[in-house]
């Protein structure tokens, strides 16, 4: 999986809540066999319009933003379905981290496995935070996971929770997968008692 | 932090953690023991791409069962031109079955369907154990006692190569639903009924166990039906603490021990359910005894109102956001606030889904029926959720009810409820749902669903509009 240590990016805001991953990557994309190409079809009905053409409205289609790594969005961010797309999608475009009031768990969980990291933060910061994009919609933003801190163009260092373990494997210092087969015999001795066929 | 609950003082979620835990190191997450892994073919290749290059195998073929549901024809094989991509994902299941040894329930099987139903209805999932697919609505299986739950892709690698998970516990919530239903109501408005309450993220961060009088008298489809959706208010999982109506419904399925080994479970089930003095994170409690059937009338389940009454008016609403999602979701869905649904035309209907694809399902709509026929100006979609409910309601005649109404019957699938194998709401349709998702597009770009249970699907097929379907009873 992808690592994670600290970023710097302008941010780009999708000011909605409850964004499900429905929209973030339609089911009639994932009919791929592999993690690729997705990203081009990322928010694909909000991009564009009926007709096919890019809606000038929609934030992505903007010129300014490309490039940017953070998307910052609305309350419970990636409800829906269990689509490991989504963050698929999301990294394909671009994204490198995701802040939000709160996540849908599995949306979380999926995202924390590729290293995309979702920020928590609270209702007043979000708020601000879209603010600041609205008034310079250029300004950079710090992720720095390690410290697990969120630096603020005026100069505030906002602090978000992650678990330690979490942590740890974005920082490179545990892979999941092999930590899992490095339990090998206590998984073995579990069995053995629970299931002796 | 979840707590730290006394031997007897476990809640039925505790019990059948615990059992799980192979090992926990602190600060880390739990390395959970999965007992029943399911595979459909969307969400599992890049995970078995994911073995190879590591040269793992699947630990436990035994403990894998996969299916093609999702972006499987609904018309019979013969008379459709596939599309390739989703021809190719199917045979790329085939082909990681066949190398690692999964069984596989391919089309043409007489045990496939959608994933929810088969495990069910073949006796595999069963109280008391970890079930996980890479799908959302693994929930379901939680109306048999067990601990189920949707993971991701990589943790569907996770599985196949260790049969364990890292998870860390989520907060336990007792959702106690009191009250009687009255003729009409259904468990599908029960669930919508709680969602519309305490939202599409009510549940975050908690295994939810249902309690009380009426889910109790629900039968295990009326419990699957509701399990199902607890994903829909954001829950890790949902849960029912076996009976004897879960017994009664497992003894003699396909998988189900036999013989001695069915009494030692029977006496190992037994054990499980919450104790007296248990006690939870969280407790609410909803009583339905003046439920009336629910509908949505929004782009997320949790927009949802009793029959009756009006669309809510985002002027009256004073939380700016969630005066902005209303805001929103009316546009796309083209409705007036302050209206009821009630009258509002319907294009498509769709009886179907892990949610009401089931038996009773059928039957609940046939009864409906009764001879009448669907109205000329909707096309209404009757997909069985499996091969084997399918084979019954043909035993029993149902299909010529569907079909002499005018409505068609179809291949097993998930078909209308996520539109990945051409089963599509066109731009701007209305359509009434017995499936479980309402966002924007889910049925088809642009399309227009208004989620319901299967009597209200089919009373408002017979009308051409939304429709209260006590009104034909
Ligand atoms: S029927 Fe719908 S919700 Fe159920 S598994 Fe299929 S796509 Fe998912």
């Amino acid at each position: 999986m992808a690592q994670f240590s600290r970023i710097t990016s302008q941010a780009v805001p999708l000011p909605i809540n409850d964004i499900d991953t429905d929209q973030i990557i339609p089911a009639r994309f994932m009919k791929g066999t592999n993690k690729e190409g997705l990203g081009e079809n990322l928010f694909n009905d909000w991009r564009f319009l009926k007709d096919g053409s890019p809606n000038p409205e929609f934030i992505l289609n903007r010129k300014e933003v490309q490039g940017g790594q953070i998307l910052i969005a609305g309350d419970n961010f990636g409800c829906g379905s269990s689509r490991e797309h989504a963050p698929w999608a999301l990294m394909g475009w671009g994204f490198r981290a995701v802040i939000s009031t709160s996540f849908a768990d599995i949306f979380h969980n999926n995202a924390l496995k590729n290293g995309l990291l979702p920020v928590v933060v609270d209702e007043e910061i979000l708020v601000d935070l879209f603010d600041m994009v609205e008034e310079v919609p250029l300004v950079n933003f710090t992720i720095d996971l390690a410290q697990q801190s969120l630096l603020l163009p005026d100069g505030r260092a906002v602090e978000f929770p992650i678990d330690t373990f979490s942590k740890n494997s974005l920082l490179g210092g545990v892979d999941q997968l092999q930590y899992l087969l490095s339990m090998e015999d206590r998984i073995v001795s579990y069995e053995v008692e629970h299931d002796p066929s | 932090m979840s707590r730290r609950p006394e031997m007897n003082h476990r809640t039925h979620f505790d019990k059948v953690w615990e059992d799980h835990v192979v090992f926990q190191e602190p600060d880390y997450p739990a390395i959970l023991y999965i007992d029943l892994h399911l595979i459909h073919e969307v969400t599992s290749p890049q995970a078995f791409d994911g073995l190879r290059p590591k040269g793992l195998r699947v630990r436990r073929p035994d403990k894998s069962l996969a299916t093609m549901d999702h972006s499987t024809p609904t018309l019979p094989l013969n008379q459709v031109v596939m599309d390739p991509q989703a021809e190719f994902q199917l045979k790329q299941l085939e082909l990681n079955c066949q190398e690692f040894g999964i069984p596989l329930f391919q089309l043409g099987s007489e045990n496939r369907g959608i994933v929810h139903v088969i495990s069910p209805e073949l006796g595999m999932t069963q109280p008391g154990m970890t079930i996980v697919c890479g799908d959302s609505h693994t929930s379901t299986h939680g109306a048999f006692g067990a601990l189920a739950f949707g993971i991701g892709t990589s943790e569907v690698e996770h599985v196949l190569a260790t049969q364990c998970l890292l998870q860390h516990k989520p907060q336990s919530m007792e959702i106690r639903i009191e009250g009687k239903l009255d003729p009409g109501v259904t468990a599908k408005d029960i669930i919508l009924a709680l969602i519309a309450r305490i939202g599409i993220n009510g549940g975050v961060g908690y295994a939810v166990e249902y309690t009380g009088e009426a889910i109790r008298s629900l039968d295990m489809e009326g419990r699957m039906t509701v399990c199902n959706m607890s994903i829909e208010a954001g829950a890790r999982a949902g849960m029912i603490a076996p009976d004897d109506t879960t017994f009664e419904y497992l003894a003699d399925r396909e998988y189900t021990p036999k013989g001695e080994d069915w009494e030692r479970a029977l006496s190992r089930w037994r054990q499980l359910g919450s104790e007296e003095c248990a006690t939870y994170d969280r407790s609410i409690t909803m009583d339905v005894s003046n439920l009336e059937p629910m509908i949505t009338f929004g782009t997320n389940p949790g927009m949802g109102i009793m029959i009756s009454e009006a669309i809510p008016n985002p002027d009256h609403v004073k939380d700016p956001e969630r005066k902005a999602a209303l805001i929103k979701a009316l546009r796309y869905m083209d409705l007036k606030p302050g209206k009821p649904l009630l009258g509002h035309k319907v294009d498509v209907v769709f009886l179907g889904s892990c949610t009401n694809s089931r038996i009773t399902d059928l039957r609940m709509a046939t009864s409906l029926l009764d001879g009448r026929k669907v109205s000329e100006k909707v096309r209404v979609l009757v997909v069985p959720g499996s091969e084997e409910i399918k084979k019954m309601a043909e035993a029993e005649g149902l299909h010529q009810r569907f079909i002499q109404a005018g409505a068609e019957w179809r291949e097993p699938g998930c078909s209308m409820c996520i539109g990945m194998n051409g089963d599509q709401l066109e731009p701007g349709q209305y359509a009434v749902s017995t499936s479980n998702r309402n966002f924007e597009g889910r049925q088809g770009k642009g399309g227009r669903t208004f989620l319901a249970s299967p009597l209200t699907a089919i009373a408002s097929a017979i009308t051409g509009q939304i429709m209260d379907p006590r009104t034909l009873m």
